[in-house]
């Protein structure tokens, strides 16, 4: 297939990939901010007392 | 099997654990999959061309965030009567989620809206009702934020989120009760659907790829305020002493 065309989208690849590649950013910024508190959570457990699992 | 035993924070937190990873994987598989159905198996519009891609995160995205509201809002009013605590954490494990779909439908909506109609934005019902559902959620994350004592927070943000509930039928049926720029409903439960099979199929599997991302993420931030909110419990105890 030709990869060129399929990026154009037919003329619509701002609008497509401008969807497309936003709604990836936020859902990946949203994993790893996540990922950041449950580290943050961890570290404050391990200079205190310990929760199980 | 007690089930009520589940409610308490504690016991709730390994189950959650455990719980993640099976939506976690079909939420990524069936994200690539919808992915693959939409882009190489569905056939162009006859009338929007590409652009109308954009519908597979749109309409998923755009349904998740009034199906979490009302998710939220439910966990509120739970927690109000019931008055268990877990009720209101899930409460507040949703709401970034959610607040991330409203953006996400709010954003491809515009960059749908600009080849369709010519403009990224106007003041129509559907659209300005989808607006007021992201300054629901923001609203609810400040004051729950804003509010220092737990259980006092739990409530205010509870009341705000049952009291925002009412926009949710509001921009659902928005298309129907007013004249507006937003397409009716192209799937509905009693006319079915007005779109071709593979493009239902691909919107479709993403709406369930979402709906697992949504549990698999809200689980992981239950956890995380279920233990933020030991060592803060933790912290006053030893304050006191």
């Amino acid at each position: 297939m030709d990869w060129g065309q399929f990026f154009e989208m037919g003329g619509y690849g701002l609008y497509v990939w401008g969807s497309y590649i936003v709604t990836a950013v936020v859902m990946i910024g949203e994993l790893l901010l996540l990922r950041n508190r449950k580290r943050t959570v961890e570290r404050k457990d391990g200079q205190s007392s310990n929760m199980s699992s | 099997m007690n089930w009520l035993k589940y409610s308490a924070p504690q016991t709730f937190y390994p189950l959650a654990g455990k719980l993640v990873p099976v939506f976690a994987w079909p939420a990524l598989i069936l994200a690539i999959i919808g992915l693959y159905i939409g882009f190489f198996v569905a056939p162009t519009d006859a009338t929007q061309g590409e652009s109308y891609r954009i519908i597979f995160i749109h309409v998923p995205a755009a349904w998740m965030s009034m199906v979490i509201y009302m998710a939220m809002a439910f966990w509120a009013a739970l927690g109000l009567t019931m008055n268990t605590r877990l009720s209101f954490m899930m409460a507040q494990a949703l709401a970034p989620t959610g607040a991330m779909f409203t953006f996400v439908a709010l954003w491809t909506g515009a960059f749908w809206g600009k080849p369709t109609w010519g403009t990224w934005w106007v003041w129509d019902a559907r659209l300005t009702s989808e607006l007021i559902l992201l300054f629901l959620y923001v609203g609810y994350m400040s004051l729950t934020a804003a509010i220092e004592d737990t259980r006092r927070a739990d409530r205010a943000g509870a009341l705000l989120a049952i009291v925002g509930s009412i926009n949710v039928p509001i921009i659902y049926f928005s298309v129907k009760w007013w004249n507006t720029l937003h397409q009716g409903a192209s799937v509905s439960l009693t006319k079915g659907s007005s779109m071709a099979k593979t493009m239902l199929l691909a919107m479709l599997i993403m709406t369930v790829a979402f709906w697992a991302y949504a549990i698999a993420v809200s689980f992981v931030r239950l956890r995380c305020i279920v233990r933020e909110r030991e060592q803060q419990a933790a912290w006053l105890n030893e304050a006191k002493e």
